[in-house]
């Protein structure tokens, strides 16, 4: 990894939030100085921009993702069940 | 298996997706967690000219928008793309892009504006004000692939892409 900056917001807004013209703006500008500034490999930076800075909510996302929960287990296993079967039953399908 | 919510200050802040992501399909009852590609000798190359003479191309892991399947059955089991690279003009800017496949959070955000992941608008503005030199004519779209033999052939793909259109520098954004 040459050079990487880190955006610590939800997966799927890497480049700034929606409709934030210039919170996208922010972004792009960190990136161009970091592709200026770096010298060495994995040189990462962490954005500025903040996601929310309501506590509550800031560790709701972060707690939310892929979050395993013990009364889902079983739900949880029998899709991996259901998605394992359907993958070796329709040979030629990309997996 | 995480059991305990995050409480400020006494956990780690940023979410470590690679654990995340291998305690969940863990708990999904994948027995083989994924083994990420790690490079011993990260490749890195300083820019070849002022970043105000550079053009500046984007390559992204979306797919570009063919249908919505966002719940369906097909979106969990099966990639709904070709899993080939591709290149598409910048000009028009698409509208939308297709994501339902990839695992971006579906709780806390959308993908329905384009600039939070393919930043053509933003380097084209800053290509306006002088910042950089140029917008590479084409984007080019790397899709998720699991196969880092195939990940490998597809930047080989890719980088002749650059080749071809006269590209510096590229900003990769994954989603």
């Amino acid at each position: 990894m040459p050079r990487f900056l880190f955006v610590d917001y939800p997966l799927g807004n890497p480049c700034g939030r929606p409709d934030d013209v210039e919170d996208q703006a922010a972004v792009l500008e960190e990136t161009l100085t970091l592709l200026e500034s770096a010298t060495a490999p994995r040189t990462t930076v962490q954005s500025a921009s903040v996601w929310t800075t309501e506590p509550a909510a800031d560790i709701a996302w972060r707690a939310n993702y892929m979050e395993i929960r013990p009364e889902n287990l079983d739900d949880m296993r029998a899709w991996g069940d259901a998605r394992r079967t359907a993958q070796a039953t329709a040979p030629g399908r990309p997996r | 298996m995480r059991s305990k919510p995050a409480l400020p200050g006494a956990h780690r802040h940023a979410v470590s997706y690679i654990d995340r992501s291998r305690e969940y399909y863990a708990a999904c009852g994948y027995e083989q967690p994924y083994r990420w590609a790690t490079n011993a000798d990260s490749p890195f190359a300083p820019l070849p000219k002022p970043l105000a003479q550079c053009r500046v191309g984007i390559i992204t892991t979306s797919y570009p928008h063919h249908e919505d399947l966002a719940g369906s059955d097909d979106v969990e089991f099966f990639p709904l793309t070709t899993k080939a690279p591709y290149a598409q003009p910048v000009d028009p800017i698409p509208s939308r892009m297709f994501t339902d496949d990839l695992s971006w959070d579906k709780d806390a955000t959308h993908t329905d504006d384009v600039a939070t992941f393919l930043p053509i608008a933003q380097l084209a503005a800053a290509a306006a004000a002088g910042r950089i030199g140029s917008t590479a004519p084409r984007f080019f779209g790397a899709p998720t692939n699991y196969s880092q033999r195939q990940t490998n052939a597809d930047a080989e793909t890719i980088a002749r892409w650059c080749d071809d259109d006269e590209v510096d520098v590229v900003v990769l954004v994954p989603l």
